[in-house]
């Protein structure tokens, strides 16, 4: 396929990102560049000197709801594209609200107990909606451990599968944006082999 | 029993297992994960009663915290 061909097709779907923090702005972004129609951004934070580490964002940005900046560089990135965006913490209830009409959602939360909440709630809520999971970013270096796997049609996992966040092994721009990426290639690799809904 | 466990075949040396029972055989001791049977995501609560037959395909994956 040539580009301006997956650019065509890419531009009629929805997808989803449930967290806008290293994993969700990272992917968002290149999920913008690669020409996805509609993106669907919820968080409910605030843009911190510290997120600047591996989170894209800049540094004018500071203070900004997270949704608002990440908005505003993706328009950036590409004018045309539409966001839409959610102050509000996800949890079981509002899940299909936010994400409904999305073709893909993306799993971009910090904690693990958010994570099993998304997951659960998807895979109740909307079936047959494929979900791209990040597990296992932490640290530095051992590029040989971070893998993907799917484990079916709704379920796609990326990441290390091992290491967790703390004060001794932060998340680094290097190896989240390796995760993020990886995130955004299984979207676009899952849209790539389908039609758009009839509208 | 035969198994399908994260796209390898195990054997158990027993007819039908609860999730709970696969997790202590398997030493898999992280607290936070998703086990799906067949497709079927099951879960915390069920560990003790979903049971695990002989040819099941069985997933299993850790959620690290970090994003």
């Amino acid at each position: 396929m040539r580009l301006s061909e997956i650019e065509d097709h890419l531009k009629n779907f929805r997808v989803g990102i449930a967290g806008a923090g290293g994993l969700g702005s990272n992917c968002a972004a290149a999920l913008a560049r690669s020409g996805i129609g509609t993106i669907v951004i919820v968080d409910f934070d605030r843009v911190e000197q510290s997120n600047l580490s591996r989170q894209f964002y800049f540094s004018g940005q500071t203070g900004m709801m997270k949704t608002d900046a990440l908005k505003e560089n993706l328009l950036r990135i590409r004018p045309e594209i539409k966001i839409l965006a959610f102050q509000v913490k996800l949890d079981r209830e509002n899940i299909q609200s936010v994400f409904a009409g999305c073709d893909v959602i993306v799993e971009a939360f910090d904690s693990s107990d958010m994570k099993e909440m998304i997951i659960e709630s998807v895979q109740k809520e909307l079936p047959g909606v494929p979900l791209v999971v990040g597990s296992g970013l932490a640290g530095w270096g051992r590029n040989e451990i971070i893998k993907f796997r799917k484990i079916d049609e709704t379920l796609y996992l990326c990441g290390d599968e091992m290491t967790e966040t703390s004060d001794d092994l932060p998340p680094l721009a290097p190896r989240v944006g390796i995760v993020a990426n990886m995130q955004a290639n299984t979207v676009v690799d899952i849209l790539l082999r389908i039609s758009p809904k009839a509208i | 029993m035969k198994i399908i466990l994260n796209d390898r075949e195990e054997v158990f040396e027993r007819e039908a297992m609860s999730v709970s029972e696969m997790l202590n055989l398997k030493k898999f001791s992280f607290r936070m994960r998703i086990v799906k049977i067949n497709g079927k995501l099951i879960s915390r609560d069920d560990y003790g009663k979903a049971i695990i037959n002989d040819g099941d395909k069985v997933q299993m994956f850790y959620l690290m915290s970090g994003g």
